[in-house]
């Protein structure tokens, strides 16, 4: 499939998984994906401090739209571009824009309204989603990417609208809900990335969520994306000592020992890591990405463009959706 | 109050007492980290060296659960058979019990707490308000302690992004229940002037506009019958606050070792330390081990000689990978643990297995506790 397709096929991407999994880098590697494919990408974070700006040498977001980073290519110019989305912010905006502006400042001051939203479930989750919506249906980017909060709580935030139109059964957020759901349920509006490592707990959790999300949510699952995968290194299988004399190379007995340890290292924890790629695949039907582990424990943007390069070339992979 | 203890064999490190001089001991960090698991290991150092160990755990991945004997939510402590001199339980906090086990304890009557538990206002903030869970774990922590039944508490903290939700939210219920809102309804069952509660009539119906008229009339429902009941839960807050302030009461900092991981460790850290409270010990999960403790020079010499697709060039460059990582990893820490000192920081290394089950928890202990 054409990359440039796989973006904007459904034109909202939510990025979902539990905490530690690299959730934030691939959001930020699908972004750079996009952009390198000529698209205008912009990531939505919402869980207020985030990794993303720093990939890209950058400080913090803002609720205001900022460039991270412009690529030119043959198909034109690229963008990176990111904001945050809070509740209260899109609170605020929607009810200016709905004609009660007059109200939503009374309401916002004397914090009654926050204390309702706090008691009714899912507003919050319903209000940056309804936000997204907006977003979406007004075109400001080409591909948006959703930095969604972790784990379970992915769950909480995509069956928001679901659960707020049992609650609420008039009124503008009972509409807001609605338009919500709509696209979420659209699957060529709208789809969901789950993360993972290829660890048996990860990737438990991970099944699990995606069929919780098929049932409670009806959401489009795209690929899952598997991050700090070991590539193969297919020297290590032979005895380092025995390596070495085939490369007419000696090494002090110091330097073996930490050769084969590291090899040996690696091959453990790189066959824990296929059988688990291999029951991921078997217990969920669907596109697999396999990211390489990076060996550095700060993410810049050389290591962003080199996945960004690695995503490219697995959607490529993958059969065109027919249009 | 500290139980009888007596170290497990090998040299006891500051680490080791973390687990056999705390009452307390709270696992901190952000998502991903391994607080679980952390906790798990230090109740069970605990255990092993004669303690009395519960461990309140709040997610636990399934087959640590089932390691520890949790199949499902138990809001009691399950007691943990295994071959150590002291006792071993664990726990899985059940948000929603804990709740109505606090309304249940402050409300005036049975009636006023069925009054108040079958409001669906209520329902829906004790499973959505933010912070709850963290604060039904202090509770649960609180309930624990004051029973006396056990000489070390260890308790997990909720995942969330940000760490510091924990230490605010036994003030945040306590907010809420005094909210503006709060008073205006209650204002006529509290003779303060009638000219309060008309004001308050625009208001309401400016919410009503937004979220509808039901919500509304569910969460002036639940307030009046709420009535009474907050200084209860304020008191209970305090006596939470100090809790946490005592002295036998440990923070434990987890964090991997990414930066960004130990940025917010030190962040929390500080913040800790602004509320007079100290982090006890540091600990840094998942750490790749340090093959290559040579010169530099020799790695790369080795390999400029070698055919560029033979195996040895493999061998080399998968050194270098680890090495370097290794290394920068260990960059990241030296400044936190300059800031946390004279508290203890453990490195726990990445191992070949993934940790569930008893023995793997055991493997791990050995590590965190210096015996390796």
């Amino acid at each position: 499939m054409d990359p440039a397709q796989f973006f904007t096929a459904p034109r909202v991407t939510i990025v979902a998984g539990k905490g530690g999994v690299g959730k934030t880098t691939v959001a930020a590697t699908m972004a750079l994906a996009a952009a390198q494919a000529g698209l205008r990408a912009l990531v939505i974070e919402v869980e207020g401090k985030s990794g993303l700006p720093a990939l890209f040498g950058q400080t913090e977001l803002d609720y205001e739209e900022q460039v991270l980073l412009t690529v030119e290519t043959e198909a034109g110019t690229g963008e990176v571009r990111a904001r945050t989305l809070t509740p209260d912010e899109s609170l605020v905006e929607y009810l200016r824009d709905h004609g009660l502006k007059r109200i939503s400042k009374r309401l916002a001051e004397s914090g009654a309204l926050d204390m309702v939203a706090t008691a009714t479930p899912g507003i919050k989750d319903v209000l940056i989603l309804g936000k997204v919506k907006q977003l979406e249906t007004a075109g400001v980017a080409d591909v948006i990417i959703v930095d969604a909060p972790a784990a379970g709580h992915a769950i909480t935030f995509l069956s928001s609208a679901e659960g707020l139109l049992d609650a609420v059964k008039v009124g503008p957020i009972e509409s807001q809900a609605r338009e919500v759901r709509a696209l979420l349920t659209e699957a060529s509006r709208c789809q969901v990335v789950l993360v993972t490592l290829p660890e048996e707990t990860p990737v438990n959790e991970l099944v699990e969520t995606a069929y919780s999300l098929e049932d409670r949510v009806g959401i489009k699952l795209g690929p899952v994306v598997v991050n700090g995968v070991f590539p193969e290194l297919n020297g290590l299988a032979d005895d380092p000592l025995e390596a070495a004399a085939d490369a007419g190379v000696v090494v002090s007995s110091e330097l073996s020992e930490a050769l084969a340890a590291a090899a040996s290292f690696r091959l453990d924890r790189q066959s824990l890591q296929e059988r688990q790629l291999t029951r991921l695949g078997k217990e969920l039907p669907l596109n697999q990405i396999n990211l390489p582990f990076v060996f550095r424990s700060d993410l810049g943007l050389d290591s962003l463009r080199d996945l960004a390069g690695r995503l490219a070339e697995q959607i490529a992979h993958f059969e065109a959706v027919p249009t | 109050m500290t139980g009888p203890s007596r170290s497990v064999d090998g040299p006891e490190t500051p680490m080791t007492a973390v687990a056999t001089e705390s009452a307390v001991v709270l696992c901190c960090g952000s998502g991903g980290v391994g607080k679980t698991t952390t906790a798990a290991v230090i109740a069970l150092e605990a255990a092993r060296a004669g303690r009395r160990a519960v461990v309140v755990t709040i997610d636990p991945a399934k087959r640590l659960a089932d390691a520890l004997g949790l199949g499902e939510l138990t809001n009691t402590p399950t007691l943990i058979e295994g071959p150590w001199p002291g006792e071993l339980s664990a726990l899985m906090l059940d948000t929603e019990s804990t709740f109505n086990g606090l309304v249940a304890r402050y409300s005036g009557s049975t009636e006023q707490a069925e009054k108040i538990l079958s409001n669906r206002f209520y329902r829906n903030i004790s499973g959505a308000l933010s912070g709850t869970q963290e604060y039904m774990a202090t509770e649960k922590l609180y309930e624990l302690s004051s029973e006396g039944d056990f000489d070390l508490i260890v308790v997990d903290t909720p995942p969330t992004r940000n760490a510091l939700d924990f230490l605010e939210a036994p003030g945040h219920l306590a907010r809420f229940l005094s909210h503006p809102l709060y008073r205006i309804v209650t204002a006529p069952t509290r003779g303060i002037v009638k000219a309060v509660n008309l004001a308050a009539q625009p208001l309401l119906r400016g919410v009503a506009k937004v979220v509808g008229g039901e919500v509304i009339a569910d969460a002036i429902a639940f307030f009046t019958a709420f009535d009474g009941m907050e200084e209860g839960f304020k008191q209970r807050a305090l006596l939470v606050e100090q809790l946490l302030a005592d002295d036998s009461t440990s923070f434990v900092l987890v964090a991997s070792p990414r930066r960004d991981t130990v940025a917010e460790a030190a962040y929390f850290a500080q913040r800790l330390g602004d509320m007079g409270l100290t982090v006890r010990a540091v600990v840094v999960n998942r750490i790749h081990p340090l093959f290559w403790r040579g010169d530099d020079d020799e790695l790369t010499a080795c390999a400029k000689n070698a055919p560029p697709d033979s195996a040895f060039v493999d061998h080399v460059s998968n050194l270098i990978d680890f090495t370097e990582i290794a290394r920068s990893e260990r960059s990241h820490l030296a400044p936190l643990q300059e800031l946390v000192a004279p508290a203890p920081l453990a490195e726990v290394p990445l191992l070949p297995f993934e940790v569930h089950d008893l023995d793997n928890l055991t493997a791990l202990g050995d590590h965190l506790f210096g015996r390796t």
